[in-house]
């Protein structure tokens, strides 16, 4: 009778095992089969086609599902994750001749419906060292071809496109902001809390206008993929009024600021441009022409608020302009 | 241990859960208000969440390496504590992962990581090795208890209905024959390998989530080990404390002696050395070399956070060495104070490790709003970081009313070998 019991445990014991062990194995294989299988996210079709006119007079066939979702030229966030076929796009700031306008962070607030203190393009002050000159450095998101926030994220919320552009994707975010520590170039911006702006849904979200942001993701500079379809400029290149920021194609290898078109190599090669940090293998898609023969003195880049003027505070020839002002009034 | 409670108990029970409680409003405050009341800013995007994740979660994955030890080399003192360093590693797999959640800005859609995941992510691998580390954990801890719930089955005619049963079923119909004992030690033996594994696995890629970025003081090819030899250090000090607090207030004197104080002590000497050594290299080959990445990082350590410092990698490491190297310093209160030191000190190190770094990006920040540049915690995490700890204790203190905290069928084992041998018993010769 004992000897039964004691079978019956023994064997109810192996099931128990077997059962441990086959939830771990499952839970290990479940992962890895779930991560093949989700590589690619297919847009539903409903098969239905519908013919419509676009604002500059084409005649475009759209599936009937889109049709309500997404007036106007907006993109879903699954077109958003191909690109724009055969264009490898890429910028080159010309630091001889920023002043810290600061039109292009303005003009892309506005697009992009940011506030005060959230900016997608930074004007930063830089010193290389004790001896050199500072100069202003306007610092969009470089839209590596290494990108490491690409690498880490656990979700493919953010992804790198066939046209070079990195984008982020915030109905997919789960905010776990690995892609924040992991970019080198504080390029990404967490959204902390509740923003009236968030509610605003007469825009349907898209990756490419990134607009209406949302609480608790992950936000960045994002090339204007919705100006690119129409052939225009990204808002901070077309805003500055020196001429700037350079934006084109490299396969076509032509960049313009809007008043010139140059060749990218040759603009590259003459002006000696370079990438930030490229010591880091990331490979941004945005290069630096140095700053010489400079078309302004730094302090034109000191007429701006007070607020962002403190920014600089740490960089001594700020300090000294600022007590100059002083002793002056 | 199963008896009546205290009024000194109910005390200690009603104020954990208080600060569980408390705990529990700072996390509705967030989830309602957003990440927005808490201290952390585009900079510093991790704070003390990540530092309580990995505190807890090295601390499970020490647990599970010493388990595994203890079980596989057949360690002759290791009945007194192999319960006490299983609850551990359990309870501190349960609890950390809930300090990761609170990291993430998007509770709501936590199942897209399984939707949508993405294997070159090591948050993906992080995932299937704590997964797989706290099914295996729960396997092994199971394993080890099935003789003595056999044991409470048989020897609990007083004890609630609901007790009998639950005993009853844990127990599995475990007769103690001796086919039944040899498969289960086999079995035992070999889960207790494969956690050593899971734990070094599981160790590793919770470093990478720090070294694989470009982070100039993450960015370490010595990381998975260091992070291996400080997960260790932590888990012996915390072992070490949790039996000195378990033998006063349980009155174990006659299990919990000076002799298993004085091995572990010694076990936290020998890795306070290994922590003191690899914290060194970190930061010496860094200063050495000085990129000026590096030379950054190390200002804002040695001048913002130049106490700190100080208390985590030099009062943190030397302390407990200066106590345990010396034998008359080899009191049991005098290791449990080097224990105590060892575990604030590695707090602290792994707050130095994720905080200042974070705070000295590669491009300079300018930026004009004080939260934005500097990192403090808010009242919010350090509410939720307490009831952490509240509960990993209140869960430790609830197990050890249900169970026995001295395996009695581990004693029997050990008394059925010494017969056997003809030995003297160690275990009744009193230091």
């Amino acid at each position: 009778m004992e000897n039964d019991i004691a079978k019956k445990g023994d064997n109810n014991r192996r099931k128990f095992l077997k059962l441990g062990l086959m939830s771990g194995v499952t839970a290990v294989t479940g992962a890895t089969l779930l991560a093949n299988l989700a590589s690619e996210e297919e847009l539903k079709a409903s098969g239905e086609k519908i013919k419509l006119l676009t604002p500059d007079g084409k005649v475009v066939e759209v599936d009937a599902e889109n049709i309500n979702k997404y007036p106007e030229a907006h993109i879903t966030p699954a077109e958003a994750r191909k690109g724009i076929p055969n264009r490898k796009f890429v910028m080159v700031i010309d630091l001889a001749k920023c002043k810290n306008a600061r039109n292009c962070v303005e003009s892309c607030q506005k697009a992009h419906n940011l506030d005060y203190h959230e900016e997608f393009m930074k004007v930063q002050l830089i010193q290389d060292n004790e001896e050199a000159s500072p100069y202003w450095f306007p610092k969009p998101c470089y839209h590596c071809d290494e990108p490491p926030c690409v690498t880490v994220c656990p979700t493919g919320a953010t992804f790198k496109r066939d046209d070079g552009i990195v984008l982020i994707d915030n109905d997919r975010c789960i905010g776990c902001k690995f892609c924040i520590t992991s970019c080198p170039y504080s390029a990404r911006q967490f959204n902390w809390g509740h923003k009236a702006k968030f509610d605003d849904k007469s825009q349907p979200y898209s990756p490419e206008t990134s607009v209406p942001a949302a609480e608790g993701t992950v936000m960045k500079c994002d090339f204007c993929p919705d100006l690119l379809r129409e052939g225009k400029l990204p808002h901070c290149a077309k805003a500055c009024p020196m001429g700037v920021i350079y934006f084109g194609d490299k396969n076509e290898d032509i960049v313009t600021n809007g008043e010139e078109t140059v060749r990218f190599s040759e603009l590259i090669k003459d002006r000696a441009g370079y990438r930030h940090l490229e010591h880091l293998g990331t490979k941004p898609n945005v290069y630096y022409l140095p700053a010489v023969n400079r078309q302004f003195p730094l302090e034109r880049g000191f007429d701006v608020d007070e607020d962002i003027l403190e920014r600089y505070k740490d960089v001594p020839e700020v300090q000294d302009f600022k007590n100059q002002n002083k002793t002056k009034s | 241990m199963l008896g009546k409670s205290s009024p000194i108990s109910k005390f200690w029970i009603g104020f954990l859960i208080v600060v569980i409680l408390v705990g529990l409003v700072a996390f509705v405050l967030q989830v309602i208000k957003g990440h927005e009341i808490t201290g952390m800013r585009d900079n510093v995007v991790w704070g003390i969440y990540i530092i309580n994740f990995i505190f807890f979660v090295c601390l499970s994955y020490s647990g599970a390496f010493f388990s595994g030890i203890l079980h596989f080399f057949k360690t002759p003192w290791k009945n007194s504590v192999s319960r006490i360093v299983e609850i551990i590693t359990v309870l501190s797999l349960i609890v950390g992962p809930i300090f990761i959640l609170l990291c993430i800005g998007r509770l709501d859609r936590l199942h897209y990581l399984f939707i949508y995941p993405r294997i070159q992510s090591p948050i993906t691998w992080d995932i299937i090795a704590i997964l797989t580390d706290l099914i295996g954990c729960f396997i092994y801890l199971y394993l080890t208890f099935i003789p003595d719930f056999a044991m409470l089955r048989d020897n609990s005619e007083g004890a609630s209905n609901w007790r009998q049963k639950l005993y009853k079923s844990l127990a599995i119909g475990y007769k103690d024959t001796p086919t039944q004992r040899e498969t289960l030690h086999k079995i035992t033996r070999t889960m207790s390998a494969m956690i050593i594994v899971l734990a070094i696995v599981a160790y590793t890629v919770l470093a990478w989530i720090f070294s694989l970025t470009l982070q100039p003081g993450w960015n370490s090819t010595i990381f998975a080990p260091y992070f291996i030899v400080a997960g260790l250090y932590s888990g012996v000090g915390v072992i070490i404390i949790a039996m000195y607090l378990i033998r006063k207030y349980y009155k174990l004197d006659h299990y919990i002696r000076k002799i298993h104080f004085i091995g572990a002590g010694i076990v936290l000497l020998v890795i306070s050395l290994l922590f003191g050594y690899f914290t060194f290299s970190e930061y010496f080959s860094r200063w050495f070399s000085h990129k000026i990445q590096d030379t950054n990082l190390l200002n804002t350590l040695f001048n913002k956070y130049f106490w700190e410092f100080i208390l985590a990698n030099y009062i943190g490491v030397l302390v407990p060495i200066v106590i345990l190297f010396f034998k008359k310093f080899r009191t049991i209160k005098s290791i449990t104070f080097a224990a105590v030191v060892a575990v604030l000190g590695l707090w602290l190190n792994r707050y130095l490790i994720v905080v200042p770094t974070l705070e000295t990006p590669y491009l300079p920040i300018q930026d004009t709003r004080p939260e934005f540049i500097h990192y403090s915690a808010t009242w919010v995490e350090w509410a939720l970081s307490f009831a952490g700890i509240a509960a990993f204790v209140l869960f430790f203190i609830l197990l050890m009313r249900l169970v026995p905290i001295i395996p009695m069928s581990g004693i029997i084992d050990y008394e059925r070998e010494q017969k056997r041998h003809h030995k003297p018993l160690i275990q009744n010769q009193k230091k």
